[in-house]
């Protein structure tokens, strides 16, 4: 019977083996937001060089990242989108940011090219709400007075899927426009009253090329590799800023982290004269009491590797890496709160 | 001779046993069927309760879809579901009739083999290329040259107009029925051409005699006797454009809205399932999308359930022919 019950084991395993791809006992798992999966995978390929130990991550989405890990079979759980710090406390969970990332507004009209036009959050939201239908619109073409904007149907695009892309551009286009907030709000998925869906980053990046007059918004890295027509974007300061890493950097720098009870913080709308308007991070949850504390700390010791080594690596693949002063205060949160019979799990600098 | 009968005995018991398994094994094998059909039943009522019992009737007849307040409502899926296929259908029956005409009627014996296989090929393609095709070469046509040229002509007809107004994006339910119209052209026609086949040579040798043409013979000798089996392809040919999926999130637009115009963008069942359950967070969400599929599984079930029962019918009456 013993030995049954062994071989059947056995067999359970094998098949999880198998379903979990080449995955060794030492590996760390996770699973969540998609956006930041080029850049984990990145780092996990040259840490497994450097320590043998691989990252089984599945890129199956926030809210995905968040039912995996509140259902605790995986050891980390990623989501654009942060939980609130009652979630956290009611489930037993920490989280903290991990990278940092932006969205941008991109069209596609005939003869404008990247960075030509400017608009601000009022605008886009009307834009959004189907209140500007055309691209010569009396109110673009004050934010644009020297541009040639042609007689064109807007075709607003936007994500179908559920998506911290879509929180984030909802949560901005909330928070500087009334008439969104009470119509739409801002969450992942929402109700969008004009316009076409599309699937994933790339999905509205194939429908605003696509399609003429389309606006879209996709993340900062599609945005840059594609090479699509960015549009320069007010800030909370009223400068007109272009999209790149430095700007996005600026908007989580004058964050105040430090108040910020689980790191709850949206960085959209964000004051500083070089701050992008809609920026914001991916986030990382892991329990405060690990079930398995070895794992645990593998997946620390593969955080902390990170952002010591993962900067230029993030850089080269557009994505922003953390001020140093935030590196710091989320390894104070690693000390303090995720433990393991009183002793913190991880024990690094 | 005794020992003959036993092991003529022995052998026929052996058959028996043999003859046993084998009828239990096809029964388990049918059974195991009809318990994955239960299944599916009921853990998608299971998944789907909190929402239908939120929502009641309203889960169908609402038209809100907004996961912010927590409101669901399936209209627009159920439009957007029914209106790509009929689209599909109006394009595809017609087409369909006639290649199945030209080839059980009029086709010269070679080209018959090439034609058929293009047909097959059709079928065979994988609905994600169709909707890439859609996405990249249909839509930009579409959006340049097809919709303006309806939006200027047909836009000002009174009562079709409406059919065709707004701004021309290249996707949307024309757009959906076009894409699905190619996909389920095979299917049709092939059932099509099959009961064509069917119509006795002798009444269609007779009705030449007396002079009809070859509309005459068509319309009133083959039509008459394969009309359960055509409309049986067209339900065949109905449900798979009911369920649908990655060819119609690719051009449909994926909106949770109704309009009367035909170039606006809206949403499927099944499209809506495949976008939005990766990230459908809460319950009520998760659960509304379960009830989306249980309305697709009862509207596909129908149809097909209506074309079996049109194919029966029409080989007994086959049967009772010959």
């Amino acid at each position: 019977m013993r030995i049954r019950s062994n071989r059947v084991r056995t067999l359970i395993g094998a098949l999880a083996l198998a379903a979990t791809g080449i995955a060794s006992a030492t590996d760390i798992s996770g699973a969540g937001a998609t956006f930041p999966y080029p850049v984990y995978s990145k780092w996990a390929e040259a840490y497994k060089a450097q320590t043998g130990v691989g990252l089984n991550y599945q890129s199956i989405g926030s809210g995905g990242g968040i039912k995996q890990i509140k259902a605790a079979t995986v050891t980390f759980g990623a989501s654009d989108k942060p939980l609130e710090a009652k979630d956290l406390n009611d489930s037993g969970l920490v989280q903290w940011p991990m990278v940092i990332g932006g969205v941008v507004p991109v069209v596609n009209i005939p003869g404008v090219k990247p960075g030509d036009l400017q608009i601000d959050g009022p605008t886009l939201a009307s834009v959004y709400l189907g209140e500007i239908t055309k691209w010569n619109d009396a109110r673009i073409k004050a934010l644009n007075p020297k541009a040639a904007l042609p007689d064109l149907a807007i075709a607003p695009v936007y994500r179908s899927d559920g998506s911290g892309t879509n929180f984030l551009f909802t949560n901005y286009l909330s928070k500087v426009s009334p008439t969104f907030q009470s119509k739409v709000g801002a969450n992942t998925s929402v109700e969008w009253p004009t316009g076409i869906g599309a699937k994933g980053n790339e999905g509205v990046a194939n429908m605003t090329t696509q399609t003429g007059g389309a606006i879209g918004y996709v993340e900062y890295a599609y945005a840059k590799q594609n090479g699509m027509t960015y549009l320069r974007l007010k800030n909370h300061e009223g400068k007109f800023v272009v999209p790149e890493a430095s700007a996005f950097q600026a908007a989580a720098a004058s964050a105040d982290w430090e108040n910020a009870e689980g790191y709850y913080l949206i960085l959209t709308d964000q004051a500083g004269a070089a701050s992008w308007p809609i920026t914001g991070a991916s986030f990382i949850i892991m329990y405060r009491q690990p079930k398995d504390p070895v794992s645990a700390s593998e997946a620390l010791k593969f955080f902390a590797w990170a952002y010591q080594n993962g900067t230029d690596m993030a850089n080269q693949l557009d994505y922003v890496p953390l001020p140093e002063k935030l590196v710091k205060l989320v390894k104070k949160t690693w000390t303090a709160s995720i433990q393991d019979n009183g002793k913190p799990v991880w024990t690094g600098k | 001779m005794n020992t003959q009968a036993l092991a003529l005995r022995t052998h026929l018991q052996r058959e028996a046993r043999t003859e046993g398994v084998f009828r239990v094994a096809t029964r388990f094998s049918a059974i195991l069927v009809l318990v994955l059909l239960a299944g599916v039943i009921l853990s998608l009522l299971y998944g789907s309760w909190p929402a239908l019992s939120t929502f009641r009737w309203s889960f169908v007849t609402g038209e809100r879809w907004n996961p912010v307040t927590e409101i669901f409502g399936a209209l627009t899926p159920i439009y957007g579901t029914i209106a790509t296929s009929l689209i599909a259908l109006l394009i595809a029956v017609p087409l369909s009739f006639g290649i199945a005409v030209f080839l059980t009627e009029t086709c010269p014996r070679w080209l018959r083999g090439p034609i058929s296989m293009a047909i097959e090929l059709l079928a065979s393609v994988p609905s994600i290329v169709y909707g890439i095709w859609g996405l990249f070469v249909l839509a930009p046509i579409l959006q340049h040259t097809v919709q303006p040229w309806l939006i200027e002509h047909l836009g000002p007809v009174p009562l079709v107009g409406v059919l065709f107004q707004g701004p021309p994006f290249g996707i949307g339910l024309l757009t959906a029925g076009l894409v699905l119209a190619i996909m389920v052209l095979p299917f049709i026609t092939s059932v099509m051409r099959e009961v064509f086949r069917m119509a006795p040579l002798s009444l269609k040798e007779a009705a030449y005699g007396v002079g009809a043409t070859q509309w005459n013979v068509v319309w009133d000798v083959v039509m008459p006797w394969s009309r359960a089996g055509v409309i049986g392809g067209i339900m065949l040919g109905l449900g798979r454009a009911l369920g649908e999926t990655m060819a119609v999130t690719f051009v449909i637009g994926n909106a949770h809205r109704i309009s009367a115009s035909l170039l606006a963008p809206s949403t499927t069942i099944s499209a809506s399932i495949a976008n939005e359950f990766a990230e459908a967070v809460g319950d009520l969400y998760t659960s509304s999308l379960f009830a989306l599929g249980l309305l697709l599984f009862v509207l596909t079930f129908a149809v097909i359930a209506g074309a079996r029962l049109l194919l029966l019918r029409l080989e007994r009456n086959a049967v009772r022919r010959v």
